[in-house]
């Protein structure tokens, strides 16, 4: 489903941010990418979802290398992968309804469906509730929640979350994983960046990639 | 597939209209400027198409008259005769003799007391010669020829005022869309900015789209429509605008018409011409913000 062949990424800057990276995951596969930040985990997802490209090597995500995707196809790789961002990236002009449905205006779905399919992701993230609220009013917790609502809702085959339990507490953190871990048991191909240990109890369940200063330990 | 293109269509329209919704202000002044910028070449060319209209009536058949030097004889009338019979640009000719001119002038209002105090007929003898449309200069070509006869005086070419406003008109066209074309450009400068504008405070909202799948038609689209519904509306001010002008103006032409007795008014622009000028209105918005979303889409585009 996703591979990398001697993946080298060096930014403008002449910082080499990963360096000779090959992995292969198959589908419906659990994935944590571990490291501290700036080994390079960041990067690594957004080579995924084809933000950014590849200096050598190839990135093969679902069969498509991104070195050679047209600019124009890359929407189309983009709305196969769920995105949950370090960030957020929410839009605090509209509510919680609103945000996520973008997914699902953007892929031209008609409003009745999408309203469906909305409350339904909503409610699996225990925001439904709450969907007329705007995200200012969230707390942080709700706020990683709106955006895994989002990510999922047009039910991509894979999902990829930079540091989702960023700045939780332990409570709010172990929730959002078990959340990942539900949509992993659904067939979802499920990749995490963490630098979070507390993550790590349980974690002969899933496959690490242990990342480090660019390179990815043995 | 066909319904998820329409979905994206009625979304990017609800986002434009929002879009006036949520700044009606702002967006009344744009639509303001661009309907004032654009009523002036629509205006010029309203004027001129009437003026056209007036001219063309005079200049679809021109006509010339021939006078003979006085007391021509017979066969000098009967050789001119010939000669405008045989000529391939005449198509119609009457002989006024002076006497039936002299009638024709006692007539008139007015002069009837001054040709009867006239001891004799000084008006000379004429062929009044109607010509096929053509060039005003092919005319006064004929004018020098016809001048060369023998008998004849004098050939006056009637039209040849109607001729002149005639070239004159042509050189104003040109001035329209010399006009238009530096308003045009204007207009999609301002379409360009409000659109730029728009994006920075978009901005977040693009950069998410985009990084979940959205094409870059999808971010175009509900700027495109809010260029060209902006165009569109400045189109319509315009016109009314023009509209409004013309109806002051003919108020008052009612007054001039009555004294002199004659039937000018201005007419609307034809719904051909209004027509037309909705869709390049249009289509300049479209246009403006077409090229303010590109120069931002590939500001964005990582490198």
């Amino acid at each position: 489903m996703i591979s990398f062949k001697n993946v080298n990424k060096r930014y403008p800057d002449g910082f080499n941010a990963l360096k000779n990276i090959v992995f292969a995951i198959e589908a419906g596969e659990m994935v944590l990418v571990t490291g501290h930040s700036g080994a390079g985990k960041s990067t690594l997802l957004r080579l995924i979802a084809a933000i950014e490209r590849p200096t050598y090597g190839s990135v093969i995500v679902n069969g498509q290398d991104t070195r050679q995707l047209k600019k124009s196809a890359i929407p189309f790789l983009r709305r196969n992968i769920g995105l949950v961002f370090q960030d957020h990236k929410i839009l605090f002009d509209r509510n919680v309804f609103e945000n996520v449905l973008l997914p699902l205006q953007i892929g031209g779905f008609d409003i009745k469906v999408a309203a469906r399919r909305v409350r339904a992701a909503l409610d699996k993230v225990g925001l439904l509730k709450r969907e007329k609220a705007y995200p200012i009013t969230l707390s942080g917790g709700e706020r990683q929640r709106l955006c895994i609502a989002r990510a999922v809702v047009h039910r991509p085959s894979i999902l990829i979350a930079d540091e989702p339990t960023g700045n939780l507490d332990v409570d709010y953190a172990r929730d959002i994983m078990d959340m990942f871990k539900s949509f992993h048991q659904v067939g979802v191909t499920v990749l995490i960046a963490t630098h979070d240990a507390t993550l790590l109890e349980d974690k002969q369940q899933y496959r690490i990639l242990a990342l480090a200063q660019g390179e990815l330990a043995a | 597939m066909m319904s998820a293109w329409l979905n994206q269509h009625w979304h990017a329209l609800f986002f434009a209209l929002k879009q006036f919704i949520s700044a009606p202000f702002a967006s009344l002044l744009s639509i303001v400027v661009i309907g004032i910028a654009f009523s002036l070449p629509v205006g010029v060319y309203t004027l001129l198409i009437n003026m056209q209209a007036y001219s063309g009536q005079i200049t679809e058949a021109p006509q010339l008259s021939l006078f003979f030097k006085l007391n021509p004889n017979e066969s000098e009338v009967e050789e001119i005769r010939q000669r405008l019979e045989n000529h391939s640009l005449v198509t119609s000719l009457q002989f006024v003799s002076k006497e039936l001119a002299l009638q024709q002038l006692a007539q008139s209002d007015g002069l009837a007391d001054v040709v009867g105090n006239l001891g004799h007929n000084p008006l000379p003898d004429a062929f009044v010669v109607t010509a096929h449309g053509v060039a005003a200069e092919d005319l006064e070509r004929l004018r020098a020829v016809m001048l060369q006869w023998p008998a004849i005086d004098y050939v006056q070419f009637d039209a040849a005022w109607a001729m002149r406003l005639d070239a004159l008109l042509k050189l104003g066209r040109l001035g329209v869309i010399l006009l238009a074309t530096l308003l045009s450009l204007a207009m999609v400068v301002v379409i360009f900015n409000t659109i730029r504008m728009q994006i920075l405070t978009k901005r977040d909202e693009i950069e998410v789209s985009k990084l979940i799948g959205a094409t870059d038609s999808f971010i175009r689209r509900p700027f495109l429509y809010f260029g060209a519904i902006q165009g569109l509306a400045g189109g319509i001010t315009a016109w009314l605008i023009i509209a409004l002008g013309i109806h002051v103006i003919n108020n008052e032409l009612v007054v001039l018409s009555e004294l002199y007795a004659v039937d000018f008014h201005l007419k609307h622009l034809a719904t051909k011409d209004f027509i037309s000028l909705l869709l390049f209105s249009a289509w300049l918005g479209w246009l403006g913000a077409r090229l303010s979303v590109a120069g931002y889409l590939w500001q964005i585009e990582p490198k």
